[in-house]
């Protein structure tokens, strides 16, 4: 317990991207991703400008470069992939630095990155000005099965509780001398993973046994009614629709 | 089988000589899980409108088998249950569900939402209710409970004291006819504990209150049931059976060290 009120990716904030319904900055990211990933790789330029445009959606929300480029360091590991592409990709090939690198894989690493980087941006940046809880309402209201969102929904609720009993078994475990050392050390550790699955599947049995006595009956009871004027899915909207003329320039020029 | 004490009539509380229909009645109850151990064996006691009646019994004694009898969760074997009038059964059980509030040992249990104001909501708005009527029963059942402060906190980042007071308060906001508490006072604090208890002295709804804290029981509950091997063993005045030294021998129930509920007074 005591980790913060919100989740580590949230930054508090009063700004307009803020204040806009969870579900219309869901949709806005979603159509942003699909309308960069259909620009050409070749326009170069229409790459930059999606870069612009969410500095400028970051400008609005107040959140600082900074943040978003360090919690762009997720994208790492899947930046490895695209690094090899240059090396392993057959076809025309081209020196750089006394390299020999494949001119097909050079684009589809470019490819990868651009539009990698730019998705995990965006996804930053719904993340940095939304409430997780309130995530889970806009996933509600844009109809994602409610039982995905139930799930989902447990999840948070429970992480810290269960974090909490695995901290608790660790110290118990070590106050009777046990030190993580070791493949010898993989049974008792497994013996754990396996009495905390039982511990959070009999957690969940009562979960539920509580939920059933306050008239649950298969579906949540909708407590908060969202809904968004035309104004607020406009704003929303106007960041994808920006990216959709870039898009359709990149396709024409 | 042990015999049953006379059922006195506790004075301040269901007063009415009209007899109104008890909030809780119970008769013949027999259950015995699928595995074949049987936990009760006849259970009959009557709660009247308005009274705090504490549910005593050694581990074991089957009383969480009971109280899942109370709003359907588990079926009869033999016997019924009746609530406010209404059978306990597969043709109400939503109505069943919403008159008889359950509060669950664990508040981790039953706080199952993103945050304390939806988890007051769950209830009420899973029997249909919604906006600022909803909002409303939310807000008074959180003031009753002195947490209104906090409606928008996740409930993991509550004490554990303020949790099981939001947990009574998801069950008011269904506005039950009897509030049952699965041992209210564990793992609490002496501060929370009496916290709780002057929260409960002031609600006016019917308490069942299940537990083997008994100095507690004493203090908020001017009747006591014993259930003992499946059976209701003894039925009086909390500080009468509590003074019984051969009953509460008999029954494995035992005072913490230098309590002795003679000396007690009760205020009003």
């Amino acid at each position: 317990m005591g980790a913060g009120h919100a989740h580590r990716l949230y930054r508090p904030g009063h700004s307009p991207v803020h204040a806009l319904p969870p579900h219309t900055k869901l949709a806005a990211v979603l159509a942003f991703v699909l309308v960069v990933v259909s620009t050409p790789r070749e326009a170069m330029w229409a790459f930059g400008l999606y870069a612009l445009l969410l500095a400028a959606v970051a400008y609005a929300a107040r959140v600082p470069a900074g943040s978003v480029l360090k919690r762009l360091l997720v994208e790492v590991p899947f930046v490895a992939f695209a690094v090899l592409m240059p090396f392993v990709a057959q076809g025309e090939r081209v020196d750089v630095l006394g390299l020999s690198l494949s001119v097909n894989g050079l684009w589809g690493a470019w490819n990868v990155l651009a539009k990698g980087t730019l998705g995990v941006a965006a996804s930053v940046l719904l993340a940095s000005t939304t409430e997780l809880r309130e995530l889970l309402l806009g996933l509600q209201r844009l109809r994602l099965p409610p039982l995905l969102v139930q799930i989902a929904s447990f999840m948070i609720r429970y992480g810290d509780v269960i974090a909490d009993e695995m901290r608790r078994m660790r110290i118990a475990r070590e106050s009777r001398g046990f030190e993580a050392r070791g493949v010898r050390s993989w049974g008792v550790l497994a013996k754990s993973a396996g009495a905390l699955f039982i511990r959070s599947y009999e957690r969940g049995e009562r979960v539920h046994l509580a939920m059933v006595s306050r008239g649950y009956t298969g579906s949540m009871p909708v407590i908060d009614e969202m809904t968004a004027s035309r104004a607020q899915w406009s704003y929303a909207f106007a960041l994808p629709a920006a990216a959709l003329v870039v898009c359709l320039l990149g396709w024409t020029l | 089988m042990t015999p049953v004490p006379p059922v006195t009539p506790v004075p301040g509380s269901s007063t009415g000589s009209a007899a109104p229909v008890p909030s809780l009645e119970v008769a013949g109850l027999a259950f015995a899980y699928p595995d074949g151990h049987q936990a009760l064996f006849g259970v009959d006691f009557t709660v009247g409108r308005g009274e705090r009646v504490a549910l005593l019994g050694p581990n074991g004694a089957g009383k969480t088998t009971l109280v899942l009898h109370l709003n359907g969760i588990l079926t009869a074997g033999a016997g019924t249950v009746t609530v406010a009038g209404l059978p306990v059964g597969r043709q109400h059980m939503a109505e069943i569900r919403r008159k008889v509030g359950i509060v669950f040992q664990d508040p981790d249990d039953q706080l199952f939402m993103p945050s304390v104001r939806e988890d007051v909501a769950f209830g009420p708005a899973s029997a249909g209710l919604r906006g600022p009527e909803l909002e409303a029963r939310v807000r008074t059942a959180l003031e009753q409970v002195g947490m209104a402060a906090f409606a928008d906190r996740p409930p993991h980042h509550l004490s554990f004291g303020q949790r099981r007071r939001v947990a009574v308060a998801t069950v008011l906001a269904m506005e039950p006819e009897i509030l049952v508490l699965d041992e209210p006072s564990s793992n609490l604090d002496p501060a929370s504990r009496r916290e709780l208890a002057d929260i409960l002295r002031s609600l006016d709804v019917t308490v069942l209150m299940v537990t083997h804290d008994l100095p507690y029981a004493l203090e908020l509950c001017p009747r006591a049931l014993i259930l003992s091997e499946g059976v209701i063993a003894a039925d009086g005045r909390t500080g009468e059976l509590l003074s019984d030294d051969d009953l509460m021998r008999e029954h494995r129930l035992e005072l913490p060290f230098g309590f002795d509920p003679r000396s007690v007074t009760m205020g009003a």
